[in-house]
């Protein structure tokens, strides 16, 4: 009746293998990636070039910084349908007050961002569903878009068409920015000690108020981050396309989630992986019209087979999650 | 006597109301220092809520709570955190989607800085080496991976974990629910030696034995009042039994020999590791007892017979229908957003079916008669299953398993952390089903609830090593199989 040596004991069996499908599923955003640059690759071998990948993920950026947005309140078990349209309003902020008058530019964003803040703690304290508060935001966003610019029209400030202009030798500049911001978060969220309490309140939010923290702060946390990414996404996006429009950001609502969710994250239980939600942008951004255009898609039905495609990845990814089980 | 030792904590009259319920009605509760308290009661005594009192993660309608001899006014989870007061919930804490070393750093705020992460996997790598050795676990697992055993261990072991804040008291409820004899040994010998250097225990379990061995003093709790408190010497099993109430009649009926016939054949498994010809077979009327560490491939060959009841499976032949009743009943068992009726009902949709909707008249009549057949205590079947204590949503589990066509009934250890005049309910329920001629498959961690079985197969790493008659089944034979080399 000696003890039994670890080694005989059946472990990691199960644990093995959900440990497995959890590799597979970390790696499924890096293989959709690769899979549609070969697609287009073969495609049009040229694109993939220095030239071709500025191009092409131009809009990649704002899309990917909307995607880590997004990450955040899902990584606290919320939705955000405002996104899309908060990023709308920053960019109409953006291309007006925020060149013609910085300071009041200044205090309107940061106020945003307060208001994201705000929004967190009333979904906390009234137990309010996020999808609806958000879902009614959007509205409020939009309606703000409007009256700041009611046709479309605007400048981006200067310094920011410089910056969004950047060309690094090597590397294309979407790509380092892509890098930069799934390595800034990875570390934030993933490697710090306040990030594990902010998944943690995603993952078992009754252990985390048992072991004294303050579920109101995570929860205000994670929406002003949201607040805070939401913001660069919108100054980003006017910085490439120059001028901005009240509707220019309503796609990414949707855009944002089904990246998140391509990115390997899930809707509950605080699983989010910030280098999968950048990936999972790129890849939406690439599928959504240079693969498109390549395959002589015509403009008319590009945004249905954009659709196709998301089904497409996202059922790949449902797949292979329920092989976990 | 007692009085010589400093009390860490002491409630004065504490009370606590949920609505119309009183759930403590004016409790008198103290812990000394190198004290190990045991507290015994029934589901919905109230123990878990003064316990949580005594956490700070709810806050008393009324009385007074002093540590150390001084009064605190406005108690608090992170003022009990302050003063060395932790407790080990009987809902597992641990956040799904975090690694082990992620988990320890929530219950500690001091870990900061750039190695925390390392800090962290050291403390909680070394605690577990201490009071499990060969558990098995890496600082790097994500908890939702691990086994429901596993989970438990870290999370005990977590809360022994020494940073900034001091320790004085841990509150352990139900710490050995979900752990083999093994690994339960190791935690309680662990707590002796915790408590001889000083430090204080409050250990809740349903398990009476544990409590008797090692704790210090019992306190005994029924219908939110202290009913009996002295040293643990001066009770014995029945007499804790007594205080507790409610369970005398029941008194070990499963002795009786039942008639030894065999029915009709329905389940014969294979276990897939299985080399030698050693199977489970299973008649009707039997009660199949499937015992050995946990973890050893019981619950997978429940689940295969359960899977080969739909879809044929080699080495597996099963003659009727089946229902499980699942053990982690939080993950496996309870749909959390539905009623008791649907979550019993769930099982039985076919029966209850009007044209193609479900009748919510028949849904109602077979909650309402599982309610007085299985003494389920609600005042109404349409509450939410989480209006519940623990051991009544168990019940509602074992009525949805026994409500159905199902002849055979796989039951994967669905007692753990169910007070004792429950299981005892459940136990005649179980023994008056397969005297109906029902088959009962019962894996259990706990060896008493193996005097109920006709017949028990000990498993070993995946495979059956031992088949024992009711008439030469011991304690000392299961665990001789469970640790000896070949059968």
């Amino acid at each position: 009746m000696t003890a039994i040596a670890p080694g005989t004991l059946p472990k990691s069996s199960p644990r093995g293998s959900a440990a497995r499908a959890r590799m597979l599923r970390s790696l499924l955003p890096a293989l959709s990636l690769a899979l549609v640059l070969m697609a287009i690759a073969w495609l049009n071998p040229r694109a993939i070039s220095y030239f071709g990948f500025n191009l092409m993920l131009n809009l990649a950026i704002p899309i990917a910084l909307a995607t880590i947005a997004q990450m955040f309140v899902i990584a606290g078990n919320e939705l955000d349908l405002s996104i899309g349209t908060f990023v709308g309003f920053v960019g109409c902020v953006t291309a007006t007050w925020l060149r013609d008058a910085p300071l009041i530019g200044i205090a309107v964003v940061v106020g945003s961002i307060a208001v994201y803040a705000l929004l967190g703690a009333l979904i906390h304290l009234r137990n309010l569903p996020s999808i609806v508060v958000t879902l009614g935001m959007s509205f409020v966003w939009q309606g703000l878009a409007i009256l700041i610019l009611p046709k479309p029209g605007g400048k981006a400030p200067d310094w920011l068409l410089a910056i969004m202009a950047f060309k690094p030798p090597y590397i294309p500049f979407p790509i380092l920015a892509a890098l930069l911001i799934a390595i800034v978060v990875h570390f934030g969220l993933m490697r710090t000690s306040y990030g594990v309490i902010l998944r943690g309140s995603g993952g078992n939010a009754a252990a985390l108020r048992r072991a004294g923290w303050s579920l109101l702060r995570t929860k205000i946390v994670l929406f002003a981050l949201t607040g805070v990414f939401g913001v660069l996404s919108g100054m980003a996006l006017i910085g490439i396309t120059t001028s901005a429009d009240a509707n220019i950001g309503n796609g990414y609502t949707l855009l944002s989630i089904a990246g998140v969710i391509l990115g390997g994250g899930e809707f509950v239980g605080g699983r989010v992986s910030p280098i999968g939600a950048v990936l999972g942008a790129l890849t939406l951004a690439l599928a959504a019209s240079p693969l498109l255009t390549f395959m002589h898609i015509p403009p008319d039905w590009q945004v249905a087979a954009n659709g196709a495609i998301l089904i497409i990845v996202l059922a790949a990814r449902v797949l292979i999650s329920r092989r976990e089980r | 006597m007692l009085q010589a030792i400093a009390d860490i904590v002491r409630l004065d009259g504490a009370e606590k109301h949920f609505g119309a319920v009183r759930a403590l009605n004016g409790v008198d509760f103290h812990v000394g220092a190198g004290e190990c308290v045991g507290l015994v009661g029934h589901n919905g005594a109230g123990k878990s809520t003064l316990m949580h009192m005594v956490a700070g993660t709810l806050r008393p309608d009324g009385g007074q709570i002093a540590v150390r001899g001084n009064q605190e006014a406005a108690y608090s989870v992170a003022r009990a955190l302050e003063l060395g007061i932790r407790c080990v919930f009987q809902e597992l804490s641990l956040c799904p989607n975090l690694s082990v070393a992620e988990n320890t750093r929530i219950n500690h705020p001091s870990l900061l800085g750039f190695s925390w992460r390392r800090k962290a996997a050291d403390l909680i790598q070394a605690k577990l080496d201490e009071i499990f050795p060969d558990h098995g676990i890496s600082a790097d697992d994500i908890a939702g991976d691990l086994s429901i055993g596993r989970r438990q261990m870290v999370e005990v072991a977590r809360a022994f974990t020494l940073t900034r804040e001091p320790l004085h008291l841990v509150i352990l409820d139900e710490p050995t629910s979900s752990l083999d004899a093994h690994t339960a040994g190791q935690l309680l010998a662990f707590v002796r030696r915790f408590v001889a250097s000083g430090g204080s225990c409050i250990l809740i379990s349903h398990v009476l034995g544990e409590v008797l061995q090692n704790a210090d003093r019992i306190v005994v709790m029924r219908d939110g009042k202290v009913v009996a408190a002295d040293a643990a010497g001066a009770f014995d099993r029945d007499k804790l039994v007594a205080a507790m109430g409610g369970a005398e009649g029941h008194q070990r009926t499963a002795k009786e020999t039942r008639k030894a016939e065999a029915g009709a054949l329905r389940v014969r498994a294979r276990p897939a590791r299985q080399q030698d010809g050693k199977e489970l077979v299973a008649r009707a009327g039997e009660i199949i007892g499937l015992a050995g560490l946990a973890g050893h491939g019981q619950t997978d060959l429940l689940l295969a017979i359960f899977s080969a009841a739909s879809r044929a499976k080699a080495g597996i032949e099963v003659t009727a229908p089946v229902a499980l009743v699942a053990g982690d009943r939080q993950s496996d068992g309870i749909f959390a957003q539905w009623s008791i009726a649907q979550n019993i009902g769930i099982r039985s949709l076919a029966r209850l079916r009007n044209g193609l909707l479900i009748s919510p008249q028949r849904e109602a009549e077979l909650a309402e008669f599982w309610k007085k057949k299985i003494g389920i205590r609600t005042p109404d079947m349409s509450n939410n299953i989480y209006s519940l204590s623990g051991g009544n949503q168990q019940k509602a589990l074992f009525a949805r398993a026994l409500g159905s066509d199902a002849e055979i009934v796989l039951m994967d250890d669905p007692m753990r952390g169910v007070d004792i005049g429950t299981k005892l309910e459940v136990y005649d329920l179980v023994r008056e089903e397969a005297a109906k001629g029902r088959t009962f498959l019962w894996y259990t961690t706990e060896t008493e609830e193996l005097d109920n079985c006709d017949h028990v197969y000990v498993f070993k790493n995946g495979r059956i090593v031992a088949n024992l008659r009711r008439d030469e089944l011991t304690e000392e034979k299961i665990i001789q199989s469970s640790f000896g080399d070949a059968a």
